[in-house]
This record gives structure tokens, C-alpha cells and sequence, in this order.
């Protein structure tokens, strides 16, 4: 139990710093240690890029590999797959909620396939439509429209009946019933699917692409590799990790305006 | 079997019904569409063909030896990334301050797709099977971390209170209080963690690698033996959805089993467990 209490004081101590702050003193304190093994030789500049290096290697790498291009293949690709996944799953996962039988002889399905390596399909896909576009859509939707499917019918099944019966004892139609009761209180397990899909079609998407070499912002971290240009690999990696942050806190955001507090 | 379908209420048979109507239509359509001449010849082989394929490389010694370096892989990566994402994820529970200073770096990078590190994994720990488990590792991490963090938070305060109150060393509070408590999104996130660890190594594999089971579906597709190319990927989901499966049923075994207690119940079963081992 002392040593519980001694931990707890010293840590009360560090809560002086906003957590922001200590994110970014600790990020900074990072960047500057690995700066310092790399050029002082303790870490070898063959594998590790000096992170000065990599991040101005940032302002190059468009003229190098074409970034705002390859920004703009990832998303027309994942944009792409997210309509088609969205015309699928939406009217799918309903019709598995209204008829219950084929929604319980789907479901286990489904889930087998959440859980199966999709992308190694890319072979057959590349064989069967190509070494293109169309493939890296397919293997898109294919990740993304199965969570899409399973959280339309939860979000559906998970519609109170009490809310249901209000809507009736108020002599609505099935039309009002769906659009103003159903569809609203299924809205944040929809948004989380949808979420999930995003997700998946980027992942797999950035995937594909870096395994094919096929354009967009997988084959800029390849491309540096295969160049063995080590600071101008890290500056793709850190150009691709920061799309993909800021791509996931945009769907956050959107997420909690559809989530009820 | 006739007479097993009648003895079945209405639902389930409709259920059993529908998914056998559906797999046919769906072996119906593939046959089809191989006979049709839609494709070039070869890329949607017949399903017998398919079946052929896929005995012989049950058949073939050489898939086992590749089975296996993937599932040592997979369970080494796992294993190392599962133990650390736990640890991490204590200290991050235990700590809410620690929890908002790295949590930003956590989600960040949890959403990030992973094959973009595999050049930084193949400069440290080189080409062979080692930068394979480090993928596993990495891939396996992140949904066990974020899982644990989240079922950390939701241990009831009196499981934490009556711990302490038996003066149980850190170590105690890991076996007896946290791991117990927070079975459930652990085993969840176990669960995806094994499945993204498969995941990494056959992309790392697919990526650069002369074994395991990517490879040798990459090597197969580059000499256009598409009936092999179809097996190994069928082979593959299998060994996949059965350990997931696997899991599954373990993991709802383990909800069951959890049902059943009220948390006096489970103070109790604590406090019980606490005597024991002191």
C-alpha cells in the first residue's frame, strides 16, 4: 500500500501538464533521442532515417512521387467502394432484419467472412478484372460492405418495442414508423458500420496497393523502398500515417455528431 | 433425413433449408460461370477441378512445412504482442492521466494500415521469419490494447476496492483482479488479435518471404496454377474461420459461465479466491 500511495504521488505531479501537452513533449523527446542515436551512430542511419531528414523529406516527396496524386487515386478508390458498399448493405442488412430466417442463416456466414483474410483474394481478382482500378475497388467493398451488412441488422434488431408501439399508438404509417422512429434509432450502429467500412476499404485498399504497385498512396511507401531511400521511405510512411490519422478523426467527428450524447 | 427436418420447429428448418438452397445456387453459379466462356480459360476453373486442387495440397508435404512457419509466425507475434498490449493496457487503466497522454498515439496509429511499416520491419529485423513475427506483433497489438483499455475502465470499482483492501501485491491485482474482471473484452480482443496477426504475416509474407502459406499462394499465381491459387486460398480461410470459431465458442463458454453471478456474487467469489492463495 506505500508504494501504491508514493506512485500515485509522484504521477500527481506530472498532472501539472495538460495530457496535450505531454503528448507532444513526448513525441518531441522521441523525435530528438532517435535524432541523436542516428547521428551519433548508435542506431544505423542504414535502417533508421534521421527524423529531421524524414520530415523534411515530406516537402520533396510531392516532387518525387506525386503525393496530392496518389491522395487523390487512395480516395477515389475508397469513395468508390464506400457508394457501392453503402447501395449493397443498406437495403441487405434491412432485408436480413425483416426476414429473420435468412437473417440467422446469413449471420453466421457474415461473420466467418469478418473474420477471413479477404484481401488474399486480390490474386483471383487481378487475374479476373485485371491489374487496374477495378480490382483495387473490389478488394475495397469486399472487406467493407460485411460489417457494413452485420450493423444495419443490429442497428435495426436493436430498435426498442416500446418505440414501435408509441409510433403505432399514434396511427403512423410503416413509412412514418421507419423514417422517424426506426431509422433514427438505428442511426449510431448504422454510423458504426459505416465507420468499420471506411475503415477496412482504406486499410485494404493501402494494402493492395503497396503489394501490386498499382497507384495511390501504397505504392509511395513501395516505391522509396524499392529505391532504397531510406529518409524518403520513412517521409512516405509518416505522409501516409498522417492521412490516415487525420482521415480516422474525421470520421470520428462524424460519428459523434449522429451518436446521441 | 426427411424425417429429421419434419421433428425440427418451423424456424430453424426454414434457417437450415435457406442455407443449403443457398450454397447449391451459389456452387450452381460458379459451375456456370466457368462452363460459360465469360472468362479466359482457366482464371474460373470448375469446381471438381477446384476439389482436385485442393486434396493435393492437403496431399503435399510441402503445405504443412508452410502451414506451419505461418502458425509459428502468427502465434510468436501474437503471443509477444498480445503480452505486451496487455501490460500496456493495465498501466494505461490503471492510469488515467498516462491513458490521455499516449491514447491519441494509440488510435492513431491503431487506424493506420500496417503494411505501411513493413519496410522499417524488414530493415530491423531483416528478410527472414523474425520481421514476419514482428508484423504479427504489431498487427496484434492494437485491437488487444485498445479491448483491454476500455474493459480496464469498466471493472467495477469494488472488485479494485477489495483487492486492495487484502493488501494484494501488483502482481496479485493482475492474476487475481484485473485478467478476471475484464475476461471478456480481453478474450474479444484476443480474438481479433489472432486474426490480425494472420493477417500481417501472410501480407509479409505475400510482401517478401520464400515459406509459409502467402508465398505460396503468391507463387502459385505468378505461374497461373489458378486451381491451386483457389485452394490455398479456401485452405486458408479455413484454418482462419476455425480458430476464430474456436475462440468464439470459447469466449461465449467463458459469458456464460459469467451470467450466472451477480457482482455480490462475484465480490464473494473474490474474496473465496483471495483466502485461498493467501
Amino acid at each position: 500500500m506505500p508504494k501504491e500511495r508514493a506512485s500515485k504521488f509522484r504521477f500527481s505531479g506530472l498532472q501539472m501538464v495538460p495530457p496535450w501537452l505531454a503528448s507532444l513533449c513526448l513525441l518531441v523527446a522521441f523525435g530528438c533521442a532517435l535524432e541523436w542515436a542516428v547521428r551519433s551512430g548508435l542506431v544505423s542511419r542504414l535502417i533508421v532515417a534521421k527524423p529531421s531528414e524524414a520530415i523534411l523529406g515530406l516537402v520533396t516527396l510531392q516532387q518525387k512521387v506525386d503525393l496530392f496524386g496518389a491522395i487523390r487515386t487512395t480516395f477515389g478508390i475508397v469513395a468508390t467502394a464506400i457508394v457501392l458498399e453503402c447501395l449493397v448493405a443498406l437495403p441487405f442488412g434491412y432485408f436480413l432484419y425483416r426476414r429473420r430466417d435468412f437473417g440467422l442463416a446469413y449471420g453466421g456466414w457474415l461473420a466467418a467472412f469478418f473474420a477471413a483474410p479477404i484481401f488474399l483474394l486480390y490474386p483471383l481478382f487481378m487475374v479476373i478484372f485485371g491489374r487496374n482500378q477495378i480490382t483495387l475497388i473490389v478488394m475495397g467493398f469486399l472487406p467493407g460492405v460485411i460489417p457494413l451488412i452485420i450493423h444495419v441488422e443490429q442497428g435495426f434488431l436493436g430498435v426498442s418495442r416500446t418505440m414501435l408501439n408509441v409510433g403505432l399508438s399514434f396511427d403512423m404509417t410503416s413509412r412514418q414508423i421507419f423514417w422517424k422512429i426506426m431509422v433514427p434509432a438505428a442511426a449510431p450502429s448504422i454510423f458504426t458500420g459505416f465507420r468499420l467500412a471506411l475503415m477496412y476499404t482504406l486499410i485494404n485498399v493501402v494494402a493492395i496497393e503497396y503489394l501490386v504497385n498499382v497507384g495511390g498512396l501504397g505504392v509511395i511507401v513501395s516505391d522509396r523502398y524499392f529505391r532504397f531511400d531510406i529518409s524518403g521511405t520513412y517521409s512516405a510512411i509518416i505522409a501516409v500515417m498522417g492521412i490516415s490519422v487525420v482521415f480516422n478523426w474525421a470520421i470520428g467527428r462524424m460519428e459523434r455528431l449522429v451518436r446521441p450524447v | 433425413m426427411i424425417e429429421v427436418l419434419r421433428q425440427m420447429s418451423p424456424l430453424p428448418r426454414r434457417v437450415l433449408v435457406i442455407k443449403v438452397v443457398t450454397a447449391l445456387c451459389l456452387l450452381a453459379s460458379w459451375e456456370m460461370l466457368s462452363l460459360s466462356g465469360l472468362f479466359y480459360k482457366g482464371i474460373m476453373p470448375s469446381i471438381v477441378e477446384v476439389i482436385r486442387a485442393c486434396i493435393a495440397e492437403i496431399a503435399d508435404t510441402s503445405f504443412y512445412r508452410d502451414l506451419g512457419y505461418t502458425m509459428l509466425e502468427s502465434s510468436v507475434g501474437f503471443a509477444a504482442g498480445s503480452v505486451i498490449a496487455i501490460a500496456v493496457a493495465i498501466v494505461l487503466g490503471r492510469n488515467p492521466y498516462a491513458r490521455r497522454v499516449f491514447e491519441p498515439y494509440i488510435n492513431a496509429l491503431g487506424g493506420t494500415p500496417k503494411i505501411i511499416f513493413l519496410p522499417i520491419l524488414f530493415l530491423i529485423f531483416g528478410l527472414g521469419i523474425e520481421s514476419k513475427m514482428a508484423k504479427a506483433a504489431l498487427s496484434a497489438f492494437f485491437p488487444v490494447v485498445l479491448s483491454t483499455t476500455s474493459g480496464f475502465i469498466q471493472i467495477p470499482p469494488v472488485l479494485l476496492r477489495v483487492g486492495q483492501s487484502f493488501g494484494l501485491s501488483r502482481w496479485q491485482m493482475v492474476q487475481k483482479v484485473y485478467i478476471p474482471a475484464m475476461s471478456e473484452p480481453l478474450l474479444t480482443g484476443l480474438r481479433l488479435g489472432i486474426a490480425m496477426a494472420i493477417i500481417g504475416v501472410l501480407s509479409a509474407e505475400i510482401s517478401y518471404s520464400n515459406v509459409g502459406l502467402g508465398y505460396r499462394l503468391i507463387q502459385n499465381a505468378d505461374q497461373f496454377r489458378i486451381p491451386s491459387v483457389y485452394a490455398i486460398t479456401i485452405l486458408i480461410f479455413a484454418v482462419s474461420v476455425s480458430i476464430n470459431t474456436a475462440l468464439t465458442h470459447l469466449q461465449s463458454g467463458m459469458t456464460k459461465h459469467k451470467q450466472g453471478r451477480s457482482p455480490e456474487k462475484t465480490v464473494d467469489a473474490l474474496t473465496t479466491m483471495v483466502a485461498r492463495s493467501a
